[in-house]
This record gives C-alpha cells, structure tokens and sequence, in this order.
C-alpha cells in the first residue's frame, strides 16, 4: 500500500511540475480570475466555484486531455532512485550500443563536413534571406547540386549494427538448443506471444466491427459504419482525449481522421503555435544548416519520386527544415536511448558556456526519414497545423524506430516480435527462407523503419497508423509485417533465392491491411 | 520518512554448487550474499534498496534478537536464477536504512513555517486539524520528490539554439 501511494505521489509531483510550466498553465490561471468577476463563483466556496467552471467551460477537460498526453508520452521513472538513464535505456549493453552508433554517425557527418568543405551551419546573407523568403512556398523547384551530399545512413547500415547487438551477460553459445533463434536479432528481449497479442489488440477480433473491413462496399452501413461515424462525431464534441483514442482502435472515419488525430496527440490550434512556427520559419531563413542538405537530399529520393507524395514536396521542405530548428524536440532526449549531436562555437572548442546541440533539435535525418512526413500531407494542408502534427508523432512513435532500445516499441523489440511470430507461427516459411539466403528480417527491416510508409497505399497506411495511435504502441507494425509473409506464403514458399524472395514481397501496394492484421491475430489456426 | 544508511559488511557471494566450481560446467543457479553489521549494534531495519541483475527470485533471512524487524543482527540473501542462459547474476548497490530521528523540523520547508496570509482564514476554518507529524512528513515526501524531478530534467535550452546570435560552429564533439 505504501509503495503504491509514493508511486502515486512521485506521478503527482512529476505531472505537476511538467504543466507548471506550459502555456495550459498560465491559460487555467488567467480564466480563474477572469471567473472571479462571474456571479456564481461566491468567497465563501471559491475553490469548489472554480472547480465547477471549469468543469462547465471545459477547461477541465483540457486540464484532463494534458495529463492524459503526459501520462501517454512521458514514461514515469519507476523507482526515485533510478538514475535518468535509466529512463532514456534500462540495459546497459543498449545504451553501449546506441552510444557507439551515434559516434559513427557523427564521425560519417564530421567527415562529409571536412571532405566537401561546407560548414556545419552557416548564416544566410541578406540578398540569401531574401531570395529564399520569396521561393518559401516552392522550394521544390529549386534543383540545387546535392550529387556530392551522400544520407548519412540508411536503414540497411542500421540493419547490420542491430544484427551484431549482443547481450554480454546471455549464453549465445554455438551449440543449438530448444531456445535458439534462428532469426538474425540475437538479443533476448520480451515480446508478446500472440496469446498477448489477442488481448492487447482485442478490438481488431473478428466480432467487432472495424473501418477498413466492415465499411467495404458490400458491406450495408447501418451495421457499423453509420453508427461508428455518430460515435467519432460524439466523441470529437466531448474533446475527450482518452475517449478518441480508444475510439480510434477501430478506425477513424476519413473526414474525422484529421481531427481525431489532432486531439489524441492534444495539438490545438492556438495563435501562440502559429507564431512558433513563424518562429521557426524565421530560424531555417537565417541559417542554413548542412542537415538541410541531406533533407533536401532526401525528399528529392524518396518522397518526390512516389506516385502519392511527390505533390506534397514542397510541405515536406517547409515541416523538414523547421523541425531541425525545433528545440523544443531536445525534450524527448529524456525518454529516448539516443542523445542530441553536442558542438561548440567556432573558437571556443571545450567550452562549455559555447557549448550547442546540432542540429537545434538533435536529430539527424537519414535515408527515408521524409517518408514520416509525407502522409500527414493528406490530412493537414495549413503548415503549422501540420508542423505541429508531425513533430508529436515523431516525439511519440517515430523515433523509436532508429533508436537502439529495449523499450517493447523500440525497431529492436519489434524486429524480434517479428522473427518470432514468423518462426513459431510458419516455421516451415521461415526455415526455407533461411535456407536460401533470404532472412525475413531483411526484407521486412524497411517497411517496419518507415511505419510501412510509402510501401501501402495511403488509405490502408492511415488505417494501420489509426491503430498506432489507438494502443499507443508500434508493435502493430511487427504483427503486420509477419501477416504480410503469411499472405505470400505459398508464393514464397516456392522461390530460391533472396532476390526472388524480394520480388514476390515487392509490391504492397494492393494489399488490405484490417484483413491481414484480423487473419493473422484471430484466424489463423495455429 | 527520513531514513539513515548503516553501514554493513557485504561478505561476496558464495555460489552454493556441489563441486568446484572451474572444473564444473554448468551455472550455480544458487548464490548465498551474507549481510553483517559490525560498527552498528542491533537495529530496526526499515528499509533495503539494491539494484538487480539478473537475479529472478530473493529470499532473505534475518536473524535479530526479538521477533520483528526491531534489532537485526545478520541478514541472508539468498538469490536464485534457474535459467542457464545468464552468465552471472547478483544485487549490487545493497543498501540498508533504519528510521531517522523522530523530528523533522530540520528539513521543514519556508512555506509550511510561514503560511501565506491568505491561507490561514482557510485552515481556521477547517473542523478537524491534521496531524502535524503526518502532515509534515507527507510534505518533506512530496518536497524531496519534486527536488529530485527537478534535478533530473534535461538541462534543454529552450526556444534559442545559438549563442547570442552566433551558431557558427566547429565540427560535432564525440565525447
């Protein structure tokens, strides 16, 4: 009983000193004494008058939507004693391991710097700032020479550092024993059975209805469809965060999604984020960093040569290059095994009131990383609107899945959900594909980086990131990518060699996620 | 709330394995951590912290001369790993701590001693007043909890990334 209060106090204290200092705070103070001048709010009962308005305004509901984001997002520490590492990566060896890859991509971006004589950051001149200011809107016409500017890894390089992660402490003997994996991640971290699965993600089981099946053309819509809109359309009005993020567990309505998204991830629409974002526009015209290269660089690979995305290029560049200006995204350095880049003032090297993070945010784009962005582009035409949409799907989801951690989230947990759920559930599948040549997690490592973005088609991808945002939890990609495999099982089953193997698992744009998600958790006997 | 460490002898520990243990292959899934207390005289242990590795189940023993945690003598640990996949397992960071002094008014914060004169009309008027060991004690917790929130926050400028304007830059540090 006594662990359980202290816990509850040390949640307190930790929520209460976050939203101390954020805007929602000094917004509840000001309508409190705005309130003051009401008739109702007497001096006898002040606190329980003002606890009544702002039940009745709803303030408190935002008051309930912030701790319910805080509560969502930032991981409690689980004992006062434990260190704040412990908070960003539990395991030793794993934060070893991140350690180790940020030095080499920091080693690869220093190189590139020195190699090709370009600074690291640079303040723009004027006549610059100008001319930059003008084409802000179009900056995809541009077509500047980046042939010598190289991403600075790309998800295979990643592959290979996850492949050699070793738990120094755990027997990875050569003998063969009833506990070898036979996949390519060796690290024994805790995924769910599919026993686990079934429960954590109940509300895709086959009795209940789902956007993505149950609304399919053949489908009349008085049997889901209607009412789950009227539902999504209640639950907007309520601007109840945890109500719409159960909700969303089975789909979003195409014209609600915006919306729902917007207040699951509690991003307002408030002057003050509008400014901040000018803000940053102002920072991206001022300096130009050598990031911004790589993700110019980056868009012009990936998102302008998809048939969906490539409209959507010049949103990208404006959300890109303000969230490399972003500092406000330093704070999820404390939940994330990964740590910002740390660079000091030209001349004051080793000191550290020169001391910097580059970039302002810390984060390092890499090969692939605008695909994050561009399916936000179908929901979100305003920039801030969808600046601010992004930069909370990153700090919650996205960078789990370049990051070295144990957290069940984390690219490696899933990696090893996925090998898996293959080897247990198809083991003849996986055995085969082993034989040749063609390890699953080869071929599935990039679908599962990008969240599967620009691998479906975009409704079946925001359906999939619906559920992403309903449980709060990646894993959902794991389990798809296993279905996946399932699916093309008989075809795969058939190939001989690792590029076949890559042929027949090519194209996904045709597939129906809900489906092969419903299947592989509910259908399959196993 | 407040706590004291007594320092203790930590006698290493002893793997409990029929045979010797180079020449055996094989883990001890059993290892025995003997706790003694030397400088300080019997005490009332309230509380141990210790930071786990890989250890799956502890018991402990406790050998004291009354029958509750009043005046302990000797501790046992006694930790057990049955999976042969860990290589080594243990507690590090073994700590132990009695009751602290009864008093608290050494650690009372400013605003408990001096309450803000609008809040005083409230507490007279409250029917039944709270006891104010529970109450201090509740709020040394709730101040220690915050301090160490505080200390742990990531030190983040925010809003500005440049030093006074300038964000010329030499090239990335590596420690």
């Amino acid at each position: 009983m006594l662990q359980e209060e202290e816990d509850l106090s040390l949640t307190i204290a930790h929520i209460v000193q976050k939203l101390k200092g954020s805007r929602l705070y000094s917004q509840l103070e000001r309508q409190a004494w705005v309130s003051l001048q009401k008739p109702e709010i007497k001096l006898e009962s002040l606190k329980e008058d003002i606890k009544e308005f702002f039940k009745i305004s709803g303030w408190e509901k935002k008051l309930q939507n912030a701790v319910y984001s805080e509560l969502t997002v930032f991981p409690l520490p689980r004992h006062p004693a434990a260190p704040p590492e412990h908070l960003k990566e539990p395991l030793v060896y794993m934060r070893k391991a991140q350690g180790s890859w940020e030095k080499r991509i920091l080693k690869s971006l220093n190189s590139m710097c020195t190699e090709l004589s370009i600074p690291l950051a640079r303040k723009r001149p004027v006549v610059e700032q100008k001319e930059l200011l003008n084409k802000w809107n179009e900056m995809g016409t541009d077509e500047p020479d980046l042939s010598l500017f190289r991403p600075v890894y790309a998800p295979k390089d990643f592959l290979e550092v996850l492949i050699n992660l070793r738990n120094p402490n755990y027997e990875n003997g050569d003998h063969l024993n009833l506990k070898t994996h036979l996949g390519l991640i060796q690290v024994p971290l805790k995924v769910k059975y599919i026993s686990e699965l079934k429960e954590f993600f109940i509300e895709l089981s086959l009795n209940t209805g789902q956007l993505g099946i149950d609304d399919a053309t053949q489908v009349p819509p008085e049997l889901f469809e209607n009412e789950h809109v009227r539902l999504g359309q209640k639950v907007l009005a309520e601007q109840d965060s945890a109500a719409a993020q159960q909700y969303i567990r089975q789909g979003s309505p195409t014209a609600l999604r915006a919306e729902l998204w917007a207040l699951i991830l509690n991003v307002s629409n408030q002057p003050e984020d509008l400014l901040y974002y000018e803000q940053l526009k102002s920072n991206v015209i001022q300096h130009d960093l050598l990031v911004d290269s790589l993700i110019y660089k980056d868009v012009k690979l990936t998102a302008s040569n998809d048939d969906y995305y490539f409209v959507f290029e010049d949103y990208l560049y404006q959300v890109l290059l303000c969230f490399s200006r972003d500092t406000s995204v330093l704070g999820h350095f404390a939940y994330n095994s990964a740590s910002p880049p740390k660079s000091y003032i030209r001349g004051k090297l080793g000191m550290e009131d020169y001391a910097v993070f580059y970039p302002p945010n810390g984060v390092i784009p890499f090969h692939g990383f605008s695909m994050y962005v561009a399916p936000l582009c179908f929901l979100y035409h305003e920039p801030s609107k969808l600046y601010q949409i992004f930069r909370e799907m990153y700090v919650r989801f996205f960078f789990r899945l370049h990051s070295i951690s144990s957290h069940p989230s984390g690219i490696v947990s899933l990696c090893l959900l996925f090998e898996t759920l293959l080897q247990t559930h198809l083991p003849q599948l996986f055995y085969h594909l082993r034989e040749i040549g063609a390890q699953p997690l080869r071929i599935s490592f990039k679908w599962m980086v990008r969240a599967f973005s620009g691998y479906l088609a975009t409704d079946q991808l925001l359906l999939l990131w619906d559920r992403i945002l309903g449980y709060n939890s990646l894993e959902i990609l794991a389990v798809l990518a296993a279905a996946v495999f399932a699916f093309r099982a008989v075809n795969l089953m058939e190939v001989t060699s690792l590029a076949a193997a890559e042929a027949v698992l090519a194209d996904l744009s045709t597939l129906k996620v809900m489906p092969l998600l419903q299947i592989f958790l509910f259908a399959t006997i196993t | 709330m407040s706590r004291v460490q007594v320092p203790c002898h930590i006698k290493g520990a002893v793997a409990l394995q029929v045979g010797d243990v180079r020449t055996v292959q094989g883990r001890p899934g059993v290892l025995v951590i003997d706790v003694t207390f030397p400088t300080a005289g019997p005490f009332e242990l309230q509380e141990i912290t210790f930071k786990n590795y890989y250890t799956a189940f502890l018991s402990i023993r406790v050998r004291q001369m009354l029958c509750d945690m009043d005046k302990v003598l000797e501790l046992r640990l006694i930790l057990r790993q049955p999976s042969p996949l860990w290589l080594n397992f243990t507690l590090e960071e073994l700590q132990f701590f009695q009751h602290g002094p009864q008093s608290p008014s050494s650690a009372f914060t400013k605003w408990l001693s001096h309450p803000a004169p609008y809040e005083q009309p409230a507490l007279l008027l409250q029917q039944a007043l709270p006891d104010p060991d529970k109450v201090s004690s509740e709020v040394q917790q709730m101040w220690m909890l915050t301090e160490m929130i505080r200390a742990n926050r990531t030190t983040a400028r925010i809003g500005r990334f440049d030093v006074d304007g300038c964000y010329d830059l030499n090239l990335l540090s590596y420690t």
